[in-house]
Order: C-alpha cells, then sequence, then structure tokens
C-alpha cells in the first residue's frame, strides 16, 4: 500500500518581480486594473513532473541541491499549498516537522502552547492532555514547563516543538532539515524517535542535506534536481551518484562520465563511479588460501581486491562493508576510518583485509567493496556484489555471534553443555 | 467552500484557546494589561467629555445627552471593538505568515480570533459602562436589554465580514492597511458616537444611515442610554440580513485567495 503518491505534480510559483515591492492597490488602481496586477511577472517551475510513490512503513531521504524542490514537494506533500497541476494522495494523518514550535507564542507558557500547537497540529484537547507528560518528558522542561515560552533556551524551544509534533503520532512523518540545528543529544533523540517510528511501520520523508543520514537512516533515496526526479532507490547508490555529479560540477576537468540513470528498485545491487580508479577483481579466501563462499562460522576469512588506477590518485579510500541478505549493515570500515592517509595510488595495485574469526551466524551475507574519494565521491563502487554463506552447526539466531561459554553451578545440571562460541 | 467551512467548525476548541491565548498573553505581559486596552477608550471619553462639557458646551444645545460621558460610553466601546479588530485583520496573516507557511491549518482561524479576541474585550469593557449606569442610577429596561446580544451578533457578522475579506486582500495589496487606517478616522467621525443622531442636520440623515455602523451605534444608544422604546430595529435587522451576506461573500473571496496566501505571506 501506498502511504505517499505523487502523480505527475507540477508546481509554478509566481514572482512579481520589481512590481512586487510597489506592488500595491494604489498602484494597481493607477495603473487600471487590480485584476491585472494579480498577474505574475513571471514563474518559476519549482517541480516539473514529479512522480513518486512511497510505500507504507518506508523511510525516504529527498536529497539535492538548494532550489532543487525538496522543501516544495514535502509542502505538498504535507498539504500547505496545492500543486499547479497533478495530484498528491496521502493516506492516514500527517504531521510536518517543518518548522519546529512554529506558532509558539512567547507569553504563554509551555502547557498552553503545547495544547495549542497540538490542536493546530490536528489533536484534540483530550488526546493532548493524554500525552502530555510524554511530551514533556521528551522535551525534557521539567518545572520549566509552566514558565512562558520566551524564557526557553532555542535547545528547549525546539525540543518542545519536535516533542509536540512527533506525539501527534502521524502515520506519515515529514521532516525538513529539522535535525540540522539541534546539538548532539537532541539530534540522537530525534533519531532514536525515528528508528522507533520505523519499528512501528509509520512511513518517515525526510529532507535533508546529511547524506550520511539518507545512507544510515533511510530504506530509499530520491534525488531531485531542477524540479525532476533524477534518480529514486537504493539510498548508498542515489547519493553516491549524487556526490559524483556535485565533484563533477566542482571539478570539470577531472570529473567522470555523468552516472548512469541508477533505476529504483531490486535489491540495490550495482555498480557506479567516475572509474578513475577501477576494482578489477574481488576474491574471499579461506585460510588455506583458496577461494569460496562458503565460510565456517568463527573461522578466517581473507579479503583481497585488485584494483587500478590509469593515472596516479592522492586521493583515495579503500573501504569494505558486510551486509545481511535483507540489506542490513553487520561491519563496515574503510581506510580512512582507521587513519591510513593516502600517498599514491597508480597502475595496479592489491589490498587484502584479514578477518581473524567470522563470528556470524550462520547465513547468507553480502560485501560492498569500494574506493572512493575522502569525501565519500566513488570512484568505484561494488554495491552487495559479492555473497557468501557462513556455515555453522549451531543454529542460533541475530547476526553476530560473540566467542562465548556457558558455565552453571548450584542446582543446575545440564548432561551436555552447549557447544560455545567455538562449534 | 463547504469542506472549508466545516474545518473551521472543527477547529472550534483551537480558536477558543487561541482566543484565550491572546487574551491571556496581553493582560499577563503587563501589570496595567487590562487597563491598557481601555486606556485607549477611556482616554477618548476623558477628553470628548472635557470638550463638549467645558469647553464648548454650546455643541450640544438641544440634545438631552445628560450625562453626556455615558452616552459617549455606549458609541465608544463597540467602535474599538470594531476599529481594532478591522485594523488588526489588515497585519494578522501577514503576522502569522510563519504559521501559514510552515503548519497546516486553516488561515482564516486568525482574523476569525482577531474579532472573537476583540468580542471578548468588548465584553469586559462592559463591566465599565455597568459601573458608569450604576453612577448614574440610570434606570434599564430589562426588555430593552433583550435587544443587546442581537446588536451585538450583527456587529460580529459586520465585523467579521469586513475583516475576512481585509485580511486576505492585504495579503496581495499591502498599503490597504494604510488606506483602512485612514479612512477609519473618516469613518469615525461619519458615525453617531460623538454626536447622536438627532443632532445631524436633518439633509445629512440619508447620508448617514448609508453607514452600516449608524445603524449599531444608534441601537446601542438608544437601548443603553435613551430612554423610551427601541424604535430603529428595523435597520438593525436590514444591517443583520447584509451583514449575513457580505460575510458569505467575504468567506468565498478568501476561499478563493486561500491557495495564494502560503506564497505570498
Amino acid at each position: 500500500m501506498h502511504a505517499v503518491e505523487v502523480r505527475d505534480v507540477r508546481k509554478i510559483y509566481r514572482r512579481y518581480g520589481r512590481r512586487k515591492s510597489f506592488g500595491t492597490l494604489k498602484s494597481a488602481l493607477l495603473s487600471g486594473g487590480v485584476l491585472r496586477n494579480l498577474r505574475p511577472d513571471s514563474t518559476f517551475l519549482a517541480l516539473d513532473g514529479v512522480s513518486v510513490d512511497v510505500v507504507a512503513g518506508r523511510t525516504v531521504g529527498i536529497i539535492g541541491r538548494n532550489g532543487s524542490g525538496k522543501s516544495s514537494l514535502l509542502k505538498l506533500i504535507a498539504g500547505i499549498g496545492k500543486p499547479t497541476s497533478g495530484t498528491v494522495h496521502v493516506s492516514g494523518r500527517v504531521s510536518a516537522l517543518i518548522e519546529l514550535g512554529a506558532g509558539f507564542h512567547p507569553e504563554i507558557s509551555g502547557r498552553e502552547n503545547v495544547f495549542i500547537n497540538g490542536m493546530m497540529l490536528g489533536l484534540s484537547k483530550a488526546e493532548i492532555g493524554r500525552r502530555f507528560d510524554d511530551i514533556v518528558a521528551f522535551a525534557e522542561l521539567g518545572d520549566f514547563i509552566d514558565e512562558p515560552v520566551k524564557t526557553y533556551s532555542s535547545g528547549m524551544y525546539m525540543r518542545l516543538g519536535f516533542a509536540v509534533a512527533i506525539n501527534v503520532d502521524p502515520d506519515v512523518l515529514l521532516v525538513d532539515e529539522v535535525l540540522a540545528v539541534g546539538d548532539e543529544a537532541f539530534t540522537h533523540k530525534c533519531l532514536e524517535k525515528f528508528a522507533e517510528f520505523r519499528r512501528r511501520g509509520k512511513t518517515i520523508v525526510l529532507v535533508t542535506h546529511t547524506l550520511d543520514l539518507v545512507t544510515r537512516l533511510c530504506d530509499e533515496a530520491l534525488w531531485l534536481d531542477g524540479g525532476r526526479v533524477r534518480a529514486h532507490g537504493d539510498p548508498k547508490r542515489v547519493v553516491d551518484a549524487y556526490l559524483l555529479e556535485v565533484a563533477g560540477a566542482e571539478n570539470q576537468p577531472t570529473a567522470g562520465p555523468p552516472p548512469q540513470a541508477v533505476e529504483p528498485g531490486s535489491n540495490g545491487a550495482g555498480r557506479w563511479g567516475s572509474k578513475d580508479a577501477e576494482i578489477e577483481q574481488v576474491e574471499l579466501l579461506r585460510p588455506d588460501g583458496q577461494p569460496s563462499h562458503v565460510f565456517e562460522s568463527g573461522q578466517p576469512m581473507r579479503i583481497r581486491v585488485r584494483v587500478r588506477a590509469p593515472r596516479p590518485l592522492h586521493d583515495f579510500v579503500f573501504g569494505i562493508g558486510i551486509f545481511t541478505a535483507d540489506g542490513v549493515c553487520c561491519f563496515g570500515t574503510n581506510t580512512d576510518i582507521e587513519g591510513g592517509v593516502p600517498r599514491e595510488l597508480s597502475g595496479a595495485g592489491e589490498f587484502t583485509v584479514d578477518i581473524d574469526r567470522l563470528d556470524l551466524v550462520a547465513g547468507a551475507y553480502k560485501l560492498d567493496v569500494a574506493v572512493h574519494r575522502q569525501d565519500g565521491v566513488p570512484y568505484d563502487y561494488h554495491r552487495l556484489l559479492y555473497s557468501f554463506r557462513v556455515a555453522s552447526p549451531v543454529k542460533d539466531t541475530g547476526i553476530y555471534r560473540p566467542r562465548h561459554t556457558w558455565t552453571f553451578g548450584g542446582g543446575i545440571a545440564i548432561s551436555q553443555p552447549p557447544p560455545g562460541g567455538q562449534s | 467552500m463547504l469542506a472549508n467551512l466545516r474545518q473551521v467548525f472543527r477547529y472550534r476548541a483551537l480558536i477558543s484557546s487561541l482566543v484565550a491565548r491572546e487574551l491571556k498573553a496581553r493582560y499577563r505581559g503587563s501589570v496595567l494589561g487590562f487597563f491598557w486596552t481601555f486606556a485607549n477608550p477611556l482616554l477618548l471619553l476623558g477628553i470628548y467629555t472635557f470638550v463638549f462639557t467645558v469647553v464648548m458646551p454650546g455643541a450640544r444645545v438641544g440634545a438631552r445627552l445628560e450625562p453626556y460621558a455615558l452616552f459617549l460610553l455606549c458609541g465608544i466601546l463597540p467602535w474599538t471593538w470594531f476599529q481594532t479588530s478591522v485594523l488588526e485583520s489588515c497585519t494578522v496573516l501577514v503576522a502569522g505568515g510563519n504559521l501559514i507557511r510552515k503548519v497546516l491549518f486553516p488561515a482564516e482561524i486568525l482574523p476569525i480570533v482577531t474579532v472573537l479576541t476583540g468580542l471578548a474585550n468588548f465584553a469586559f469593557s462592559l463591566l465599565i459602562l455597568a459601573a458608569f449606569l450604576a453612577y448614574y442610577a440610570r434606570p434599564v429596561s430589562v426588555g430593552e436589554m433583550a435587544w443587546l446580544p442581537v446588536i451585538v451578533l450583527v456587529q460580529l457578522t459586520f465585523t467579521l465580514g469586513l475583516s475576512l475579506l481585509l485580511s486576505s486582500l492585504t495579503v496581495h495589496f499591502r498599503d490597504l492597511r494604510d488606506l483602512v487606517g485612514n479612512l477609519m478616522t473618516l469613518w469615525f467621525w461619519g458615525t453617531p458616537i460623538i454626536y447622536s443622531m438627532s443632532q445631524a442636520p436633518e439633509r445629512f440623515h440619508r447620508l448617514l444611515e448609508l453607514n452600516p455602523l449608524t445603524h449599531l451605534m444608534v441601537a446601542y444608544q438608544s437601548v443603553l442610554f435613551l430612554e423610551g422604546p427601541f424604535e430603529a430595529w428595523p435597520g438593525l435587522l436590514w444591517l443583520g440580513a447584509a451583514s449575513v451576506v457580505l460575510l458569505a461573500v467575504a468567506y468565498f473571496v478568501f476561499d478563493r485567495l486561500r491557495d495564494t496566501l502560503a506564497e505570498e505571506v
């Protein structure tokens, strides 16, 4: 079921240009014709034929440059403003975190503001009353809740605004860059709340410039460019395509070929990048040095990668990531995170990553291998292209299996102690 | 349009909370909060009373306007409600632009709240009037007092219509506010507030009767001040009917401009 359906939406903003500053009734009357003055000088096409479906329960990140139409799209989904043509359909209750605490009145207490703000967002008085304690607890206001809002610090103000909006308990939550303004602790709290929303199967649409957030939090990403959808699909893939283009615009001479249009859907597997460095071969090796696709849990695994750079590079990072079959990241690292300073990559090269103990439960896993710039712009990104199985005689569950032992004492008797981490 | 009207009705709890908030914010922000709301009408009352009873008492010759202060109050209090509501409505959408652009809620709530806040203040100010009535030991006819809610309702409808119309139009024509501000002075003097209808020359009566507020003020004065039965009720009821039409037209215009509001404020 689609929580949000955006069909062929165009949004034209009217600009009144110079006349706007003098655009008054007097001039309208003097120039003869009030109606003519209502006609705009020029128009600005903010969204140009955007169609997006968001499946209920998914988290979608919208990225793009400033002015690409991200916020316009979000406002249309929120119902603030109507599309010039096309349709927007949202099922369920919507709450939009576009500006936190919009509508707070500085002179009256936080308590009264919570009620009024909640009612503006569509709650009844009784509903707010029931959630009031949650709201105050989330905002960490304590006794300040009865003080006028003008005495609040900006952090308290934002927390309270966020707490009210989130407690509307929407089916679809729309978020516009609100996380950019908070401190570390606040951002962390918000992210936790988002995670809780996701667990409860709610839909989140997030506009952000924090690309890292999109890859970490979102199930899919939507890249808007000049009011059109450039790409929609796997977040890592879309973000990288976007990064590549931004880098290309910044640095024309070394720009790679433009990214291929990214297809939405499938499992997100694929390969992209500027190809200034290429990953030529990836092998997974067992302890005896034989390439394999099956590994014993708790045994070593070696990843051997051959790369080639046609021209010498001085800014490069190698990375790997291990994912479960359904896309949960088990582990990811790269040479930059681990403090490696790139000197030079020229011609053919090879690196290996030795994992001493593959402490994963039995199952199918996938591997990302990448070489990219330090700012994340990919040279060659292999997304979920390699897979391996972990085999284990023990059918424990989860992802990570730490090495462990059971010990029993007192009146417990277990005849055959279950095998520990070392199976 | 009807769906939007229903929505306004659904938001009635919000409207009443917003009115309460406006009143609280006004009366909590300053020590003399309550006083400040009525400082201006009381100041006007003092000035006009002084001018027309001490400086030039001759101006009131021939009219049965004693005590003059009480007569003035009957007109100045409802006028203050009307004037502040209409003037504030001219800026309320621009001032609340943050809400209209960032939160999904019907914009007409803002001018409605302005007018209702004015009504609440007017209700409070009736206490002052009651004090004056008691001080001068005026006889109060219960039968005439029954008209008071009707008069207030007509004024509410008329003010609401005008406020809705102006609030949406000022978003597009910002100088409308200055125009309205100046017209208010003219309107004040063109309404029998500091003078009575009977003092105005006969040949101006037709003109004065074209002014909707004339009927309201005459009604207030007849019911609260003048002795004898309230005879001007047909004018009041006609104004009531016209106000309903005005409100419908104003809401229609507001509804048509609704989608442009979020972009223009």
